[in-house]
């Protein structure tokens, strides 16, 4: 446990009469990849959120590398390290695809209480940008408004604008929903030279590609894990088969 | 390309540097206060353009900037000190006072809630001014003449006030065009476009919005130190939720977040509310259905409109 990189302490949330993050306990040593699968509505963008900061949580504790930071607000959890992507696209389509990675970059080194010279010239800013936008594959539209963009590439954004805030934990919300079978190669590929590298915390549907991808995996079902284990043992573990995946227990 | 995009606030700063040559063949002394007034009014566009444009806060109490301002030079200069080493100060460090108490309430409310508080505060700054009864309250008080620079009178003469205005408006506007680029105006842009996305990019955005709105209202203060010394005269008339709302539309009007737009605005606001009142004193009828008009179909306001003309017509 000496090296957990986050660890969820009984997370719980509710809206009203409906709990939605039932008693979460889950600890992610250092460089592991985790995958949380469930059904529709089975709370899983919620705990992303719980985790992230971007809700706050009913009860229970949130733990980055042991240091708590439940009580943190996100932009400053992500300032520790702690960086997510969104279920729902999310990026500035105002902004060229380089200016949305570059403020990442801007919002991770130096400060941004600087009101002289033209934030977009700074090679300081745009090099680091560049090489996130390679490595997602992306370069060769850095100069494009983010707006237009085809849904992939956005997906592929968002990811870049995550590595560009060098994570030590990436929260992926289903990452590759939506996008056709030749941009979710590149970004399984791009997940998958990942691994190892950053501790990442992936929410997907795609079963064959958590199944690739994942060092172990979590199965949410009505805000509660009912199973954690490798992929070959979440797989045969029979309360997932009857609860999530819907056989008959023969 | 930035040749075509600056030229705008080229030639409108152009115009505001030869009007009084011009100016001189005619009523000149109306003429130089009418410009003067239309210029003050363009720094408290411009800086209003920098959180509303730019920030997509809509303040519907700006106008209590202008009057803080204003009032720092009626209440120093009613107990002698009339130099603009000591009022200038005291006024922009008042309105940035103003609108770090003002800001760090309003900030953490959103959308309809953050126009009620910033008017409600406008409101009070406003029954302030009225309660001032030895500052003349209601009826506001005459200065007994324009600051001083050093002991020296250096804009006793309209002309030389007119030109000190000038500066102030291009250092105010350089300024702001600068800042909306620089790091810190990204961030600024970036909010507007989505907050979340900033967030979950590291910006804590409460800090930011509170630095740009204690920018805007320090500049505006700027404009209030201006405006009393054009009129020799301060009153709580300057701080009313009206011109407030003035100032909202000005920035429409010209067009919002390009900061050239707001000084376009307040010039074709003042010069049409003087032309029109000159020809009828039911000019409000035909101003009102004017503003609705350009708010409807020029979308993006003048500015809008010029460059939709010059890409249809140029290449
Ligand atoms: N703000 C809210 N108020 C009330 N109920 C909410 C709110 N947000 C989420 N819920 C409910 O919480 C449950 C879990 O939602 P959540 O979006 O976390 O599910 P999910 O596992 O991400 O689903 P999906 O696979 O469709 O993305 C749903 O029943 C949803 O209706
Ligand atoms: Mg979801």
């Amino acid at each position: 446990m000496a090296d957990a990189m986050l660890s969820l302490r009984h997370l719980c949330k509710s809206y009203g009469a409906l709990t939605v993050t039932d008693d979460v306990t889950l600890t992610i040593p250092k460089g592991e990849f985790h995958a949380i699968i469930g059904p529709n509505g089975a709370g899983k963008t919620t705990l992303i959120h719980q985790i992230s900061g971007l809700i706050p949580s009913g009860s229970g504790h949130v733990l980055l590398e042991g240091e708590d930071v439940t009580r943190l607000p996100l932009p400053l959890r992500v300032r520790q390290g702690l960086v997510r992507s969104f279920q729902i696209t999310s990026i500035l389509p105002g902004f060229s695809v380089l200016e949305n990675v570059a403020l990442a970059v801007q919002a991770r080194i130096g400060t941004s209480f600087r009101f002289f010279g033209r934030a977009a010239a700074e090679e300081r800013l745009n090099a680091p940008a560049r090489a996130a936008l390679d490595e997602v594959g992306l370069a060769d539209r850095a100069e494009t408004r983010a707006g237009l963009l085809s849904h992939g590439e956005k997906r592929q954004l968002e990811l870049a604008i995550a590595l560009a805030a060098e994570p030590k934990v990436l929260l992926l919300d289903e990452p590759l929903a939506g996008t056709g079978p030749e941009e979710s190669a590149v970004l399984i590929a791009l997940l998958q030279r990942l691994k190892g590298r950053i501790t990442i915390l992936l929410i997907e549907h795609d079963m064959e590609a958590v199944f690739a991808l994942a060092d172990r995996v979590s199965v949410l079902v009505y805000g509660r894990i009912i199973a954690t284990g490798t992929p070959a043992e979440v797989r045969d573990n029979v309360d997932v088969r009857v609860a999530y995946l819907g056989e008959e227990v023969t | 390309m930035m040749i075509r995009r600056e030229a705008l606030p080229l030639l409108l700063f152009a115009f505001f540097a030869l009007m009084p040559i011009a100016a001189s063949f005619g009523p000149e002394s109306y003429l130089l206060a009418l410009v003067t007034r239309v210029m003050v009014f363009a720094i408290a566009a411009v800086s209003l353009d920098l959180i509303l444009g730019y920030g997509a806060l809509v303040s519907f109490g700006h106008a209590a900037f202008m009057g803080v301002g204003a009032y720092a030079v009626g209440i120093l200069s009613s107990h002698g000190i009339k130099d603009t080493a000591i009022q200038l100060p005291v006024a922009l460090a008042a309105s940035a006072f103003f609108a770090v108490i003002t800001g760090a309430l309003s900030l953490r409310t959103k959308g309809v809630y953050f126009i009620m508080i910033t008017l409600a505060f406008g409101q009070m700054a406003f029954f302030l001014a009225v309660s001032l009864a030895a500052y003349g309250g209601d009826d506001g008080m005459t200065l007994s003449g324009r600051s001083q620079l050093f002991g020296f009178d250096f804009i006793k003469r309209d002309r030389a006030f007119y030109y000190v205005t000038l500066v102030a408006l291009i250092a105010a506007y350089a300024l702001c065009r600068s800042l909306v680029v620089s790091r810190f105006g990204r961030v600024i842009r970036g909010a507007r476009e989505n907050p979340q996305r900033m967030a979950a990019i590291g910006f804590p955005l409460f800090h930011y919005q509170l630095a740009i709105y204690v920018i805007a209202g320090t500049l505006c203060g700027l404009a209030g130190f201006l405006m009393a010394n054009q009129a020799e005269f301060v009153s709580p008339a300057y701080m009313t939720w009206q011109r407030s709302g003035e100032l909202i539309v000005m920035v429409l009007l010209g067009g919002l977040g390009s900061l050239h737009g707001a000084i376009l605005g307040a010039a074709a606001f003042l010069l049409l509310e003087e032309g029109l009142s000159g020809i009828t004193e039911h000019w409000k009828l035909i101003f009102g259905p004017f503003l609705v008009l350009v708010v409807l179909f020029a979308r993006g306001g003048l500015i809008g409109a010029v460059e939709r003309l010059r890409g249809k017509g140029g290449a």
